[in-house]
């Protein structure tokens, strides 16, 4: 265990030093850059280059027996080419780094897109990208686009709880309302808790489990057949921000378990939904509903796949003093044909309830010239009875070199609620990056 | 003898008040009310043109010296002269929030507040923005948000205290002074082209402690353009200069201010 850990040290240790040894020779003195040869050679073909290098490292405040001690440690570099043509605009941004967690060198491709503007009133976007609408604060409800928890539990940097769809957007831009259609080919699904990284509960267990016994899965791989649709509707009365949103696809983590609860499957999911979000007093008010009908269990009888539900939002956000500002938001998701669940789960799996409440506060405060970032984000279940804290301290040190130390801190009375189930993997983080 | 010397000097002062009479006169036909004053002000300092398009640098210098700066690219369209107005503001540096936009809809009526939004384009993340202190420093320098987009004229009252050859000096002062942290400020403004030349304000304790100073005027196209401003903090002995570059009027800006170019902007915003 401890050869291990020091291995991967030693290996983060030396990606740090390739990377920096990549850095352009005046970032050491955050000094106006000189000639960066990459730079250079971007710039000869109209195209931007920018990205950061980053090292990250985080451990695990506790022991937890399915994982390593050690949460995080990663030396990361992105970049970010941009180029403006005539026809549209080309977008590529991929990350490459080394994982000291798994001891493995990553390329993970963020975005490979191509935009156009082909009429007045409409806009394409079409490869790999991130995808965002809805209006809750890091809770989604008609946002069926990818997140990849895992990234976000660990401490990675929030950019990358968004995963990417390799889709085409295309959106329609008339007088009475505009029009949202992203159609993803493939269904991609979040990049959700597994066991790999995160110690969590395992319904076919019926215990916490971790890297000794990830989750297996089947997962939806026919291209064109197993695709999914997003639609958003929207328009502006007013400055009161309206949508329709509807979602053919599959439910984005497993959403139930095959016949031999041999693997966690992801069932069809159909979802509509609407929202509002807008001036309300001092403050901007939201409002979110949506109806997730899970079409292969649309009578709630079949324990292995997820009934169908309402998932409700409100939420208010308010500045409460100079630099600071505080949200809030209440979120049910409501089981339907709950009578039917409760007959057909089998004895001795634990049962949710007909109503999971979760409320959300965000505090946000800017001090020195906005340069130091306090915020805390909490999660917490009155039905459930767990927490969540995302605690972050991020400190521009330059206008290239930022700090971050933050935790992910979970607790709660049982270990198979949404965030209980997480509690042996409370970490500390402490990051570092170099944007250019 | 001695009484036609009388009445020649007599006669000399009656003249000489006389004229003394008009020339002031004249000069008070040359001053207007300083209502007059503050709204043309207004219009040359915010309101030039039906829109505008300029590349702005920051630099932000703190007591150490140390600096950082922000470059955007902003695009303004007015409702009207003296009211509404719109705003969009493209990130181009530092490269941390590069490709940021962040739209105001200025609004001027009572008790109206500005509507604002901010693109995140890592999570291609449209969020609206809960801010309403307008006296919050903009994107971390000494301007704070009110000097950038402008302060509501009926916010304060007004008065000309100094009329020189040059200058009016008008001395504003907050009709709620609870909501902000000045007790007065005073405003230098040239008086042919109207362009505030020079601001002060002055703490609770009646103390000096923040200049604004316009350090460059250039006339683009007809209208005179500050294209360089100096705000001082003489408390935190913190400073930021702001250059203005690219500067056009009337460049024809479309219904660019909503989500559809927050999420991809104008090509007239990024280049």
């Amino acid at each position: 265990m401890i050869v291990s850990a020091r291995g991967s040290v030693t290996y983060v240790v030396t990606l740090l030093f390739l990377a920096a040894a990549m850095a352009p020779v005046g970032a050491a003195q955050d000094e106006e850059p000189k000639p960066d040869p990459v730079k250079e050679f971007f710039d000869k073909l109209d195209t931007e280059y920018h990205g950061f290098y980053e090292a990250r490292a985080g451990y695990r405040l506790q022991n937890d027996r399915h994982e390593k001690d050690m949460s995080i440690m990663e030396a990361r570099y992105q970049f970010d080419l941009f180029s403006m043509r005539d026809w549209g605009d080309v977008k590529i941004k991929g990350d490459v780094y080394g994982d000291g967690v798994e001891e493995k060198g990553v390329f993970d491709l963020r975005e490979a897109n191509l935009f156009m503007r082909p009429a007045d009133s409409m806009d394409v976007k079409l490869g790999r990208q991130v995808l965002t609408w809805g209006t809750g604060d890091l809770i989604f409800i008609n946002d069926l686009f990818p997140k990849d928890w895992q990234s976000f539990f660990i401490g990675r940097d929030t950019e990358y709880l968004k995963a990417p769809s390799d889709a085409v957007k295309v959106s329609f831009f008339m007088d009475w309302a505009n029009l949202d259609v992203a159609y993803t080919p493939e269904s991609d699904s979040d990049r959700f808790i597994s066991g790999e990284r995160l110690s969590y509960w395992n319904p076919a267990l019926g215990d916490r489990a971790g890297e000794d016994n990830t989750l297996s899965v089947e997962r939806r791989r026919e291209f064109l057949e197993e695709d999914e649709l997003a639609l958003r509707l929207y328009r502006n009365i007013r400055n009161y921000e309206l949508a329709l949103y509807g979602y053919w696809g599959y439910w984005k983590s497993p959403g139930g378990f095959n016949d031999a609860m041999t693997a966690a499957v992801f069932p069809e999911l159909y979802v509509y939904g609407a929202s509002v979000r807008g001036a309300v007093g001092k403050g901007i008010g939201n409002a979110e509903i949506g109806y997730y009908d899970s079409v292969d269990d649309r009578s709630g009888d079949d324990f292995l796949i997820n009934n169908s539900e309402l998932r409700y939002l409100v939420g208010y956000t308010q500045e409460i003093g100079r630099d600071f500002t505080a949200g809030v938001q209440y979120y049910i998701e409501q089981i339907l044909d709950y009578g039917d669940y409760e007959d057909n789960q089998p004895s001795g799996m634990p049962k949710r309830d007909e109503f999971r409440h979760l409320t959300t506060l965000r505090l946000t405060k800017l001090l020195m010239n906005q340069n130091l970032s306090l915020s805390l984000f909490t999660y917490y279940s009155p039905s459930d009875e767990d927490v969540y804290l995302r605690p972050i301290a991020n400190y521009k040190a330059s206008d290239h070199l930022t700090v971050e130390v933050g935790s992910n801190i979970f607790f709660g009375d049982e270990a198979h609620t949404f965030f209980g189930q997480f509690e042996d993997n409370t970490n500390a983080y402490l990051a570092v990056r170099y944007s250019f | 003898m001695l009484r036609k010397r009388s009445f020649v000097v007599l006669s000399a002062f009656a003249v000489f008040s006389l004229f003394a009479a008009a020339g002031v006169r004249a000069a008070d036909g040359d001053v207007p009310d300083v209502q007059t004053i503050v709204n043309k002000a207004n219009v040359v300092a915010y309101y030039q043109g039906d829109d505008g398009k300029a590349t702005v640098k920051m630099t932000i210098t703190n007591k150490a010296g140390q600096t950082r700066e922000r470059e955007f690219i902003i695009l303004r369209k007015d409702i009207a002269d003296g009211g509404d107005q719109n705003y969009f503001v493209y990130f181009q540096r530092p490269s941390d929030v590069r490709r940021m936009v962040y739209l105001v809809q200025k609004h001027t009526g009572e008790g109206k507040d500005d509507d604002r939004w901010l693109y995140l384009p890592a999570l291609d993340l449209v969020k609206r923005i809960a801010a309403s202190d307008k006296r919050t420093s903009f994107v971390g320098s000494d301007f704070v948000y009110e000097d950038v987009s402008g302060r509501n004229l009926d916010l304060d009252t007004h008065e000309l205290i100094e009329t020189t050859d040059t200058l009016f000096v008008v001395k504003n002062v907050p009709k709620k002074p609870e909501e902000v942290e000045f007790s007065h400020y005073t405003v230098a403004i040239d008086r042919k082209t109207y362009v505030p030349t020079k601001m002060e304000f002055y703490d609770k304790q009646g103390q000096l402690y923040r200049v604004i100073e316009s350090k460059d005027v250039k006339m683009i196209q007809e209208f005179p353009t500050v294209t360089k401003s100096v705000v001082k903090d003489l408390k935190t002995g913190g400073q930021t200069e702001m250059v203005f570059t690219d500067v056009h009027y009337n460049i024809g800006v479309g219904d660019v201010f909503e989500e559809r170019y927050l999420r991809r902007p104008p090509r007239e915003a990024m280049r």
